[in-house]
């Protein structure tokens, strides 16, 4: 910090300024958090005649094993982990196979037809939920997983994403390959995947991250309560004893997002890059 | 630059013997089918084809379980004329003047106030958090902060300090709107900030240096040089936000109960509504393809609106 020193006093008083706006900020954005641990710890009679004191009394930890008994929570956990892992699993393998047709393979109505693909990102899901629902009854995938895993991998954003990542590949790395006689498939799986390692991690940790917060659609397409996701399962919880257990319902938030708030501290700098990329398109 | 066309040249296809090439196009024709296949089928089934079938179903009387009638334009009709359908499309436009505009402005500050220090990685973690929370545990946390009575802390805490009453965020008809724009805004603003730190690192310091040897304040340098640089990041971000805030559904689902509070229903609540508790599917699709065509409307306004005011240097 010795560059400091020859700062003129107002530039320094100015960065002082700077830093007290920008906790002041993050005073905001942490709040929530504490709060939401703070009551993770209170008993429903705090809850009712003193909500507002700031420190649980007593603490009340049991709260937490109350929540796994009361819930089918660990079978959420497994749900939503698997879930997401597949949608990555899948996402990856077949936007990367189209990216690479789009990047690499002269066809007819290549580019049109990328357009066509760019453009269906602008359907929003909700449009076609109805139908989706009375396609997927037909199939009997309504309150299966499937009905997540499978329409899970369809991401046009995926194949634009990966694709700006295989156009950055060296084609003489391509070239070369070709000339030692390897084929289509050999090129893409030997020189073209291990070349885009980068974006393959950025794209998993954003469909990841996706499919773990989803929604919208495990709660049109789940019935089952042992099949139920974490996010569905809290909010059912929550709506229908969100008033009476508040400190369950934060106990149970607190348990589906301390986890991820973890992972995130630890591989934050690459999480953080991803999302900056993928907000760019891909530069 | 936004969409990040990287404009690479291929060798040209004169540069082979023709007979050769036409083989390697022939075969490569194939090879394209299999490679696209996974994504295209699934496009198909899974959107293509929905979407067609909401279509149709937009023009029809069903329940799912009896008869199908066809009805012409009446859902349109009818959801047009409902009350409850048009208090779901203003909703939903308030949400978007509410969150776009704010949000994407306090973004913009922050990252340009992050990008002039040291120990930004600090912040990013922190402002980052609620953007990889899920929106189920968003609501929750907010509910607990915004309830009203003796339970929720801020309106608490500002009558026990000013002696001031808030409004019942939650419950109230009008304010509810604005509590769900904050949320918004808070569970996205790290996303934007994030997205804006990376556009502005990517500004050459010689352009910032230039602008400073030719006299320009910091305001100056912000206005012609800086906004003009990330203008397509700030077009990307605001196609972005504006989809999503015209599909706002998970937060509200669980922060208000727009069952409830008819203040908080939004245009994919009026879908869902419709469409999961009333079994209307006819009408549902209807409204869900008015939201269709407000999208497509509001993203080629702002298409045409990039024109005159994003910069691409190339």
């Amino acid at each position: 910090m010795a560059a400091i020193s020859g700062i003129p006093l107002s530039r320094r008083l100015g960065r002082v300024a700077l830093h007290a706006v920008l906790i002041a900020g993050g005073a905001v954005m942490l709040f929530p958090f504490v709060w939401m641990l703070l009551t993770s710890f209170k008993g429903t009679p705090q809850m009712l005649n003193a909500p507002l004191d700031w420190l649980p009394h007593p603490w009340r930890p049991q709260n937490y094993p109350d929540v796994f008994s009361a819930l089918p929570f660990g079978q959420a956990y497994w749900n939503s982990f698997y879930i997401a892992i597949l949608n990555v699993v899948l996402t990856l393998f077949t936007s990367a196979m189209a990216a690479y047709a789009f990047a690499r393979i002269r066809f007819r109505g290549s580019g049109a037809l990328f357009v066509l693909f760019l453009a269906t990102q602008m359907v929003p899901a909700q449009t076609t939920i109805v139908p989706l629902y009375l396609m997927l009854a037909q199939f009997g995938w309504i309150d299966s997983h499937l009905s997540l895993i499978v329409p899970g991998f369809v991401n046009p954003f995926a194949v634009f994403l990966l694709r700006q990542f295989i156009r950055a590949v060296p084609i003489e790395l391509e070239e070369a390959a070709r000339i030692d006689g390897a084929g289509r498939w050999t090129i893409f799986w030997r020189i073209v995947l291990p070349n885009i390692r980068p974006g393959m991690g950025a794209l998993g940790i954003i469909v990841f991250l996706a499919s773990w917060n989803s929604f919208f659609f495990p709660l049109i397409f789940l019935n089952s309560p042992e099949l139920a996701t974490v996010p569905l399962l809290i909010s059912q919880f929550a709506r229908q004893h969100g008033a009476v257990d508040y400190g369950l319902t934060l106990a149970a938030s607190a348990i589906s997002v301390v986890p991820m708030l973890i992972a995130f501290l630890i591989g934050q700098r690459r999480i953080l890059n991803s999302m900056a990329m993928s907000g760019l398109g891909g530069r | 630059m936004a969409v990040g066309v990287v404009t690479r040249t291929r060798p040209t296809p004169t540069a082979r013997p023709a007979r050769a090439q036409t083989r390697v196009r022939h075969r490569d024709g194939w090879w394209a089918v299999f490679f696209l296949a996974p994504q295209v089928l699934g496009l198909l089934v899974f959107l293509v084809f929905p979407l067609g079938f909401a279509v149709v179903l937009a023009f029809m009387k069903w329940d799912g379980l009896g008869e199908k009638t066809w009805v012409g334009f009446d859902n349109f009709a009818a959801q047009l004329a409902d009350p409850e359908f048009g208090t779901a499309l203003w909703n939903t436009v308030k949400l978007a003047f509410l969150t776009v505009p704010v949000g994407l402005g306090l973004a913009l500050l922050l990252a340009v106030a992050l990008n002039q220090i040291r120990g930004k990685t600090f912040y990013r973690v922190v402002y980052f958090m609620p953007v990889i929370t899920s929106s189920v545990a968003v609501a929750v946390m907010w509910q607990l902060i915004l309830a009203s009575g003796d339970f929720g802390i801020l309106n608490g805490v500002v009558r026990d300090l000013f002696g001031v009453t808030l409004p019942d965020w939650l419950d109230d008809r009008t304010w509810v709107i604005v509590a769900i724009a904050a949320v918004t805004i808070w569970s996205s603003l790290g996303l934007n900030v994030v997205i804006f730190l990376a556009g502005l690192q990517t500004i050459p310091p010689s352009l910032m240096e230039a602008a400073r040897i030719d006299g320009a304040g910091p305001v100056r340098a912000f206005l012609s040089v800086t906004l003009p640089m990330i203008s397509p990041t700030i077009f990307f971000s605001t196609v972005v936000a504006v989809i999503s805030s015209l599909q706002a559904f998970d937060q509200i689902y669980v922060l208000v109960n727009p069952a409830h509070n008819d203040g908080a229903r939004t245009i994919v609540y009026q879908v869902y509504e419709l469409g999961f508790q009333d079994f209307e599917f006819g009408m549902s699709s209807a409204a869900a393809l008015i939201l269709l065509v407000l999208t497509l409307l509001v993203t080629l306004v702002q298409f045409g609106a990039q024109k005159r005011f994003v910069h691409y240097d190339s």
